[in-house]
């Protein structure tokens, strides 16, 4: 097939790219611009060099310590969240119903949670979760466990961790279930007529099936868990003392709490620099895992 | 219009000419020399501009690497990236 050259078309993208000058280029820029200058506000500016990237990179300084100390633990979060989300979202997606009325029914009961703003989801965990008034707080701690997101450092992960399984697993076992729905009939006839077990129907032809969705959801629950902000924000503030302080809720302490301009732009710029390489990496796979895909079609 | 705000230093002036000047050699390569994808030792299929991102990102990386391990003087790392670059644009 012969595609018609007609570079005009790129003027169609010109309002595209005046946008997103605007909205990104012309802010990162000025990022950059602060991470190698100091300022005590009045748009008075003092060059710095990399005196900033050297600190951050630096685990013995102060902003070192707290840069690596929220990356790790940002991590940590992000591998406990993926560890629980995904398996779990499988096994929802594999035990909801594919006929029927109850379709619908599950699709929405599942969506709801993704429906609610972030932080208005803090907000109802930071109530639930209460020890006084909050339903979950009261009964675990009736029960005779002590929990206390506010003071004890593992009940607010914990807390963290389940606020984000319940917000976000719908949309791994959504997703999931979209996979397996794509799923012809024909390869479970014929696996039952091989009287194929149910863990082999699933490692061969479900997992299969499902890898390019599971590699979008990891995906999106991995950048998402990396740059969370508004629940933990809302629910713990990164508390008690730092134990949730995640990458972003530093940042923005760093920024607006302490005004430190420098000292912030480079820690985004470290920091945007980790997400664009993961991203990288991920699209990279996803793209290739597709053309391998076509290729084995072909 | 006043831009203080962004408080322009000519050595990121400099950094930010350098990727414009880069990414406009790029369109005009496009142009003058239309390119196919290839795949090369990272076994994914990469256009010029595919390998210029890798070029630039894994830059990134060496200049924060040498600054966290060895030390603010980063013409070394420079010489790395650019030697890296090359090798991205060989085999990659």
């Amino acid at each position: 097939m012969n595609k018609t050259v007609n570079q005009k078309a790129w003027f169609l993208v010109l309002p595209v790219f005046v946008v997103v000058a605007f909205s990104a280029i012309v802010p990162l820029m000025t990022v950059v611009n602060y991470s190698v200058q100091d300022t005590f506000g009045n748009n008075q500016f003092f060059w710095n060099g990399v005196g900033w990237f050297q600190e951050l990179l630096d685990p013995s300084t102060e902003l070192g310590g707290r840069f690596f100390d929220a990356l790790w633990r940002n991590l940590a979060f992000s591998a406990v969240i993926l560890a629980i989300e995904i398996p779990l979202g499988i096994v929802v997606a594999l035990s909801m119903p594919r006929h029927g009325w109850t379709v619908a029914f599950s699709l929405v009961v599942m969506a709801l949670p993704l429906l609610i703003p972030w932080n208005v989801v803090g907000t109802i965990w930071q109530v639930f979760a209460r020890g006084d008034i909050g339903l979950l707080g009261w009964v675990v701690n009736h029960l005779g466990v002590a929990y206390n997101y506010v003071l004890d450092p593992a009940s607010a992960w914990i807390t963290i961790v389940v606020m984000d399984v319940w917000h976000w697993t719908s949309l791994v076992a959504l997703l999931c279930y979209a996979g397996l729905k794509s799923i012809p009939d024909a390869y479970y006839q014929a696996a039952r007529i091989d009287g194929a077990s149910r863990l082999a129907v699933f490692t061969t032809i479900q997992l299969p099936k499902m890898r390019r969705v599971l590699l979008i959801a990891v995906l999106l629950r991995f950048m998402d868990s990396f740059m969370i902000y508004t629940e933990p924000f809302v629910l713990t503030g990164g508390g008690p003392g730092n134990a949730t302080t995640y990458v972003s809720i530093d940042l923005v302490k760093l920024a607006l709490g302490q005004f430190d301009l420098g000292k912030a732009a480079a820690m985004s710029i470290v920091y945007n620099l980790v997400i664009l390489a993961v991203c990288w990496v991920f699209y990279t796979v996803m793209v290739n895992a597709d053309a391998e895909k076509k290729e084995v079609e072909a | 219009m006043d831009i203080a705000w962004m408080a322009w230093t000519w050595q990121t002036a400099v950094f930010f000419a350098a990727i414009a000047g880069l990414l406009a050699l790029m369109t005009v390569l496009a142009l003058v020399k239309p390119e196919r994808e290839r795949v090369g030792v990272l076994r994914i299929a990469t256009t010029r501009g595919d390998r210029l991102f890798i070029a630039l990102l894994g830059a990134a990386f060496i200049n924060l690497a040498w600054l966290g391990l060895v030390g603010p003087s980063l013409w070394w790392a420079l010489g790395l990236s650019l030697l890296y670059a090359a090798a991205v644009f060989r085999f990659v």
